[in-house]
């Protein structure tokens, strides 16, 4: 199997992938006064205005119980925009590329792969102020649930990079996906369990938001982060797991099988 | 031993697709369900048909060819960018392909992590790259700006690093794709001199250019491509010879066709006012040739004003030139001349009777309109005694001293006041070809010669 043979390839390129990942970091805030400092202040100004908007507009929106409800919101709002960012990156990442498919040889699929490591790594920047504000409300978070959070960060990553492969391939070809894509990010978001609790949702409505593979991912965060009491969803977790390397290896499989056609259509 | 290239019967087919396929929508290829017939070419074109060659190793192979014969193409294949329909394609060693010089420089940030992650994305590894840097940096000429990101750099200070990295890598195959054709001379130099020390390496070069005298001088072996085939191959010498000819054949084709349509336009148009003409009295014709006693072409001279100064034809054809040739030293028609070889203009005319006052005349225009040369028969005092039925004029120019470059001839056959039985206005165009790039309007026979502590190496 080539496909197999391209694969195992993959991993000769983490040098490659590494310094492309450092070098959209320093690009990405080269020139900014503030530089790195804009990968925790993102997040949080997006801290503060969904607080500002569920405590002083929408009062009374939530349940009672869910206090502190911005921090609730953070645990999924942080994930998210890493999951997110890279989805609507990568559709663009080959054709922003071209330069190097068309002229270099060079392993295409490193391209997504890269946008979604880079913006894991923003993630990461993230989570110091989220733990700012775990230890600021005193959240009883249990340290060997903890442990729990490596393992979900896993299965995002593979089925984000899954999803970004499948995507920018499929975008080289269709341009307008990119556009498409937009909306659909924004729909993604509300139909995941994010900015609302699961138990929230309608009764009827939660069978369908339990096909949604990133319900799955934003409820582990919060049982992990937010909820106290153990951790009741990594049946799911692990379910989603195999699944997300599925949607890995039919991304990879689409990716490989356009793969010839980049250098010409981009 | 293994070749270093092995180019084994390759075709490359690219997809077309028809205008409208190229706007199509994901979302009207769902309405219209056909997502996967829209992925199917509606035509294709074929840019290379089953070329095959070996490069050895430590052998510099140079590639020509028109534009859109294929040569870029077959570079691609070879450097792995794109992959042949048909054939296969095999390099031994590490590739570096210098087809766009700084591909994968990223503005923003500087040139010294630019190196590394260039060196990177050629397969070195950091140490590699940190061993080679101070060299890179040195070739590029870049000491003081490797620290400014590279959007800053001149376009020439880019090229210069992508090649210092380029070359650095320390490929088996260099492929090289027409890259020489920009940067100053003084950087040409040095890529060269570089080239050099790779084939004393006995590392393989594969060179597209256009550069025919770099294939003659650099290369061991040339391929010449035409329309994605193998049109020849082998002695650089021979292959660019062959090439040459071919070129020259082409542009003769296309002014020898070009020309046709436009005598054949101006004999029509001619047809047309011909009887107009005739009645009209002669003064005004004469009076168009801005009074003066001949119409030895010349550009001050009435033609501005008086005269179309657009190609054409006109005159009563009591005189008629009824065919012109241009011949080259082998008197064979043709259009395209070497500068030096004789030629020769030979006019068939033919008188309706006999006529006792004519004058042929010949004037020589250079593409920028400006006369290089006019004379007639009155000018250089020949006596018209008279002219009836069939003739033939000939006019010869035993050395054609011209520079380069493209030339419309006027043809005449008048009165001597002027008077216009048959004037063909820039009707006819030849094309000098030059081995030397000098300029100018006229190519006087000359020598340099040199005394004293002055030396020259051998010319090339």
């Amino acid at each position: 199997m080539v496909t197999f043979r391209n694969l195992a390839a993959l991993f000769r390129y983490r040098g490659l992938i590494q310094t492309l990942v450092v070098r959209d970091l320093k690009a990405r805030y080269r020139g900014s006064v503030l530089g790195f400092f804009w990968s925790f202040f993102n997040p949080l100004l997006l801290l503060l205005i969904y607080s500002f908007v569920f405590t002083q507009v929408l009062v009374g929106a939530h349940d009672p119980d869910m206090e502190p409800y911005a921090l609730f919101m953070f645990c999924g709002i942080l994930p998210w925009t890493w999951f997110s960012s890279s989805v609507l990156e990568s559709s663009n990442t080959l054709i922003a590329g071209g330069n190097l498919i068309k002229k270099v040889l060079f392993p295409a699929e490193v391209l997504p792969i890269v946008t979604v490591l880079a913006n894991m790594v923003h993630f990461f920047f993230g989570l110091p102020v989220l733990v700012a504000f775990l230890i600021y409300y005193r959240r009883p978070v249990d340290p060997i649930e903890l442990l729990w959070f490596p393992v979900i960060v896993v299965v995002q990553l593979i089925f984000t990079v899954g999803l970004a492969l499948f995507l920018s391939a499929l975008t080289v070809h269709f341009r307008d996906l990119k556009d498409l894509l937009g909306n659909l990010v924004q729909l993604w978001f509300f139909a995941t369990p994010i900015i609302y609790p699961m138990q929230q949702a309608p009764e009827a409505m939660r069978q369908w938001l339990n096909l949604n593979p990133m319900t799955h991912i934003m409820i582990s965060y919060q049982e992990v982060l937010f909820f106290p009491g153990p951790h009741g969803h990594w049946k799911w977790l692990l379910a989603l797991g195999a699944g997300s390397v599925l949607v890995f290896l039919v991304g990879y499989f689409v990716f490989d099988r356009l793969r010839d056609s980049f250098a010409e259509e981009v | 031993m293994t070749p270093a290239i092995d180019v084994v019967n390759v075709s490359k087919v690219y997809r077309r697709y028809a205008q409208k396929k190229q706007f199509a929508t994901l979302k009207s290829a769902i309405l219209s369900g056909t997502l996967l017939g829209d992925l199917k070419p509606e035509e294709t074109f074929q840019a290379l048909r089953g070329v095959s060659f070996q490069v050895p190793k430590g052998c510099t192979y140079g590639v020509i060819g028109r534009n859109g014969s294929g040569k870029s193409t077959l570079l691609k294949c070879v450097a792995g960018i794109t992959r042949p329909t048909r054939g296969s394609v095999s390099v031994d060693g590490r590739i570096s392909a210098l087809i766009e010089l700084g591909a994968g420089f990223h503005p923003e940030i500087s040139g010294r992590e630019n190196i590394f992650i260039n060196g990177i994305m050629l397969g070195l590894t950091k140490r590699d790259i940190q061993r080679r840097f101070d060299e890179i940096v040195e070739f590029a000429e870049m000491q003081d700006f490797i620290d400014a990101p590279v959007k800053t750099y001149s376009s020439g200070m880019y090229m210069r690093l992508g090649f210092a990295v380029a070359v650095h890598v320390d490929p088996e195959v260099l492929l090289v794709d027409e890259v020489l054709a920009v940067g100053d001379q003084g950087f040409t130099h040095k890529c060269l001199d570089k080239f050099a020390e790779f084939r004393r390496r006995n590392k393989s070069i594969l060179l597209v250019t256009h550069s025919l005298d770099l294939v003659e001088k650099f290369c061991d072996e040339a391929h010449w491509l035409d329309r994605g085939k193998t049109k020849g191959e082998g002695d650089p010498k021979r292959v660019v010879a062959a090439y040459v000819i071919d070129v020259e054949d082409t542009e003769e084709n296309e002014l020898a066709k070009a020309e046709a349509v436009r005598v054949a336009a101006a004999a029509k148009e001619v047809a047309g006012a011909k009887d107009a003409q005739i009645t009209e009295n002669p003064v005004t014709s004469e009076s168009l040739v801005s009074g003066a006693g001949s119409s030895v072409p010349s550009a001050e001279s009435g033609y501005k004003d008086g005269f179309k100064s657009d190609e054409g034809r006109w005159g009563t054809r009591e005189i008629e030139i009824t065919n012109v040739t241009l011949s080259g030293p082998s008197h064979e028609a043709g259009h395209v001349f070497q500068s030096g070889d004789p030629i020769e203009v030979r006019m068939e005319v033919s008188a309706r009777e006999k006529i006792t006052d004519f004058v042929f005349g010949l004037g020589l225009f250079n593409a920028d309109n400006v006369c290089v040369y006019g004379t007639n028969t009155n000018l250089e005092e020949f006596q018209p005694t008279e002219i009836d039925g069939r003739a033939v004029v000939t006019f010869r120019i035993d050395k054609l001293d011209l520079v380069e470059g493209t030339y419309r001839l006027d043809l005449a056959a008048h009165k001597t006041d002027g008077y216009p039985y048959d004037y063909h206005r820039l009707l006819y165009t030849f094309r000098v070809k030059s081995k030397i790039r000098d300029v100018g309007i006229y190519r006087p026979d000359h020598a340099w010669t040199f005394e004293g502590g002055i030396k020259f190496s051998d010319q090339k």
